[in-house]
């Protein structure tokens, strides 16, 4: 399958318009999902016969056959552990190229020969299964009970998408909700629906933020709400962050001290596993009482581990910090302060700790809003969007690209188009030209991230763009267009302007940005402005010497001529210092060689100049007195 | 048409961030993609074409900086494009002396202060930019520019390093 969906912005098919079937919000999450209905602006999760909203993200395909998900899919995993699969929400999106990123987190069998050119493949139960078709079985379970709780067909839905999603994820989240029988009226960003949700119930304006801890994720987003208008002014992540973090901390601190009391057992998969069982428990009983303890059995060998909250609040502060690190940065692309913030929304279960909710209380210098449950939230936004979608409402969201769109351009700089935080829809071009003589072919590299070097941002596509006239360099004027849709996904198209030589974008394959990739980039363009800035100037030093080289060298080959041999050795001299310089790290002397041997040349650039006009001149003369002959 | 007559706000250096934000929000409760979800194709095209266009008009106009730029090649006033040598030799001294500053800066305070500086700085270039506009003189409007852009790169390259030494020092 492609990756990346090619279409006119807008024209996503849609087959049931305007037919008054129901549209439900889903959070497809990566541990648990939970589809929500909206009637007249109150949304409402649905529940299963129990009273559970949330499904946990499990599928499995049990060797009697059939499908199951959630909590039977669980159950299974004591008999068939192989045939259930959890967290498949990571690998939407992603080829063989992104599964290193994951080794270790999934242990799943991969299908031979899948994920080259493709999105991975995992084999179970004998057979290959796309992460598309997986989470289709998730959406279909959602849309089973979705119809047997309202007792109506349900066939439209907005879901929910980490605000990092990539291209490739999300096509491939719409590509499962199509095999779920879903059409998908938006994908919309898991913070903004939490927004969405408070936003409409309690009518609130002015400055909010959504603090976003999931399981294995940090997002940060902050939105204006002004009269039905959620604004989303700027956004950022980490998704290497998250209570999986914390449980891990506990369960290697259990792990240590078994050690150190000399307890024999081996610690395999299977200890690991029970370990963080038992370490998610401790956590979550923190969060009532000031200290609890455990009782840990590992090869019939038990041992016993007291924690107290002050104790495990040592062990997370980093992490938690880090968080505020984050909120502070998207508060500052914003150019907003802590203070202008009203209201902080919190999202996702690890914002139930209370170390979590006081540090963002002190930094925001307010009581967080938590009074929706942070794991229904971002279902009850979408729902409420979804109705404002079917319904019609006077609800206007306005969302933004959250990473950078740039180009490849000479020397690997990325030249961005579209900056992160850029409101969507967006149509922006811009022009590049040829970096040589004669060049009839320019190669396009659509990158994302937000560093200056393309080896550092995540490559998204490659083309080439054919058929340029053969111009002088510099001459060309290529045009460029980005236009990312409303569901975030991106069209490219190049063009050159002066003949109008056309074409839209061919994509190769990409296997899409790993999430875990993208707050990793972003993350990094932080602690790497400077190194980046400095490597830019260099390279544009470089690049920069490299054009005036090539136009002497060209100069030099019409009208060499015109030098005498000592003014010839010179200038050559004066490249080859060009070179040498070139050849080193040092940007200033670059740039001082290629000065130097601008002055050098200056008196050849004048005497062809010169000569250019007395050929001219000369040429009309000529024409003229041969006029006179023929005469 | 140009970003002013789009928003349908008169094309000036002075824009109240609030009648902006009106004007914008109001054409895109007309023009936004979710408004023709049940639309037909051609419709869906137009409206995004539409919503995008009014998105690069706010972008643009919103920042003082960027909208008196704009306003400024409107005007017939040619600037070079971002990241291109600088060409005035009395800004590239101050360039050269303000980056040694921040480079020597090894405190966030520090670094907070040449930063608050580069703002004051800039609040009094574009406060100063009416009289320019008003008069006409498209070589001081460059220049003026010119240092501003300057101004607000620098702004950028402190609120990066900030966070470098803020990491490093924790």
């Amino acid at each position: 399958m492609t990756l990346m969906e090619i279409h006119e912005p807008g024209e996503t098919p849609l087959p049931h318009a305007g037919e008054g079937s129901l549209g439900v919000g889903i959070d497809l999450g990566t541990t648990n999902s939970v589809v929500a209905i909206a009637r007249e602006g109150k949304p409402a999760a649905l529940h299963d016969e129990t009273g559970k909203a949330m499904v946990p993200s499990v599928v499995g395909y049990p060797s009697s056959g059939g499908v199951l998900v959630g909590d039977e899919a669980r159950l299974l995993v004591a008999s068939e552990p192989r045939n259930v699969v959890a967290s498949v929400k990571r690998l939407m999106g992603r080829g063989a190229a992104d599964l290193h990123a994951v080794a270790g987190v999934l242990p799943y069998e991969i299908e031979p020969g899948t994920g080259e050119t493709d999105m991975v493949k995992l084999r179970i139960a004998g057979k290959a299964r796309s992460p598309v078709e997986i989470s289709a079985e998730i959406l279909r379970a959602l849309r089973t009970r979705a119809e047997a709780a309202l007792e109506k067909p349900v066939e439209r839905a907005v879901i929910t998408v980490p605000a990092y999603f990539d291209d490739a994820a999300r096509t491939a989240t719409r590509d499962a909700a199509r095999v779920a029988g879903l059409e998908v009226l938006r994908l919309v960003n898991e913070p903004t629906a939490a927004a969405l949700a408070y936003g409409l119930d309690k009518g609130s304006e002015g400055l909010y933020a959504v603090y976003d801890l999931g399981g294995g994720t940090f997002d940060f987003s902050l939105l204006r709400l002004e009269k039905g208008v959620f604004q989303v002014l700027a956004t950022g992540g980490d998704t290497a962050l998250g209570g999986d973090d914390f449980d891990r901390a506990i369960a290697e601190r259990m792990l240590a001290e078994r050690k150190k009391d000399g307890l024999a057992g081996e610690v395999d998969e299977s200890a690991v596993k029970s370990a963080l069982a038992l370490a998610r428990h401790m956590k979550e009983q923190l969060s009532d009482r000031d200290q609890t303890s455990g009782r840990l059995e590992l090869g019939g060998v038990p041992s016993f581990h007291a924690l107290t909250r002050p104790e495990f609040e040592a062990m997370i502060a980093d992490p938690v910090r880090r968080t505020l690190d984050i909120a502070r940065h998207v508060l500052g692309d914003a150019g907003m302060t802590a203070p202008d913030v009203q209201g902080v929304v919190l999202v996702g279960g690890s914002t139930r700790l209370p170390l979590v909710r006081a540090e963002v209380a002190r930094m925001i210098g307010k009581p967080p809003l938590t009074d929706i449950d942070p794991d229904e939230v971002v279902a009850l936004g979408a729902a409420l969007q979804a109705e404002a979608l079917t319904g019609g409402s006077d609800t206007l969201l306005l969302d933004v690209t959250p990473l950078s769109l740039g180009l490849e351009t000479m020397g690997g700089i990325v030249e961005k188009v579209v900056p992160r935080n850029t409101p969507i829809p967006a149509q922006l071009a811009q022009e590049f030209t040829t970096y040589q003589d004669g060049q009839t072919a320019m190669a396009i590299h659509v990158v994302q991230g937000e560093r200056e070097m393309v080896a550092d941002c995540r490559s998204l596509a490659r083309f080439e763009l054919l058929g340029i006239p053969p111009m002088t360099a510099g001459a060309a004027r290529i045009r460029v267009s980005f236009a990312v849709d409303a569901d975030g996904l991106l069209t490219v198209a190049a063009e050159e302007r002066t003949t109008g030589v056309q074409q839209r974008i061919e994509v190769k394959p990409s296997y899409g940005l790993s999430h875990d990739d993208m707050a990793d980039m972003l993350y990094d363009s932080l602690d790497n402005a400077e190194a980046d800035m400095t490597a830019r100037l260099l390279t544009e030093a470089r690049v920069e010497a490299k054009r005036n080289l090539l136009a002497l060298e060209a100069a030099l080959a019409k009208d060499g001529a015109l030098l005498d041999a000592a003014e010839r050795v010179a200038l050559d001299e004066g490249r080859a210092r060009v070179e040498a310089a070139m050849a080193g790290e040092d940007r200033d002397g670059i740039n001082a060689a290629a000065e130097a041997l601008e002055t050098l040349s200056k008196p050849f650039a004048e005497r062809r100049m010169d000569r250019g006009i007395r050929e001219a001149l000369a040429g009309k003369s000529m024409d003229e007195l041969e006029t006179r002959v023929g005469e | 048409m140009d970003h002013f007559a789009r928003l349908g706000l008169p094309a000036a250096l002075d824009l109240e961030p609030a009648s902006l934000d009106k004007a914008y929000f109001a054409l895109q409760r007309q023009w936004h993609p979710d408004r023709f979800v049940a639309k037909p194709a051609a419709e869906r095209a137009r409206a995004s074409t539409e919503a995008a266009a009014l998105n690069d008009a706010y972008r643009t106009l919103k920042d003082p900086l960027n909208r008196a730029v704009y306003l400024a090649e409107l005007n017939g006033v040619e600037l070079p494009g971002d990241g291109k040598t600088i060409d005035d030799p009395d800004l590239l001294m101050e360039a050269m002396e303000t980056r040694e500053e921040l480079q020597e800066a090894v405190s966030p305070q520090a670094v907070d202060a040449l930063a608050a500086k580069a703002r004051d700085t800039m609040k009094a270039g574009l406060a100063s930019l009416a009289s320019l506009f008003l008069a006409g003189d498209k070589p001081a409007i460059r220049k003026a520019l010119l240092r501003l852009r300057y101004l607000d790169k620098f702004a950028e390259e402190a609120r990066a390093r900030r966070t470098n030494l803020e990491r490093s020092g924790t």
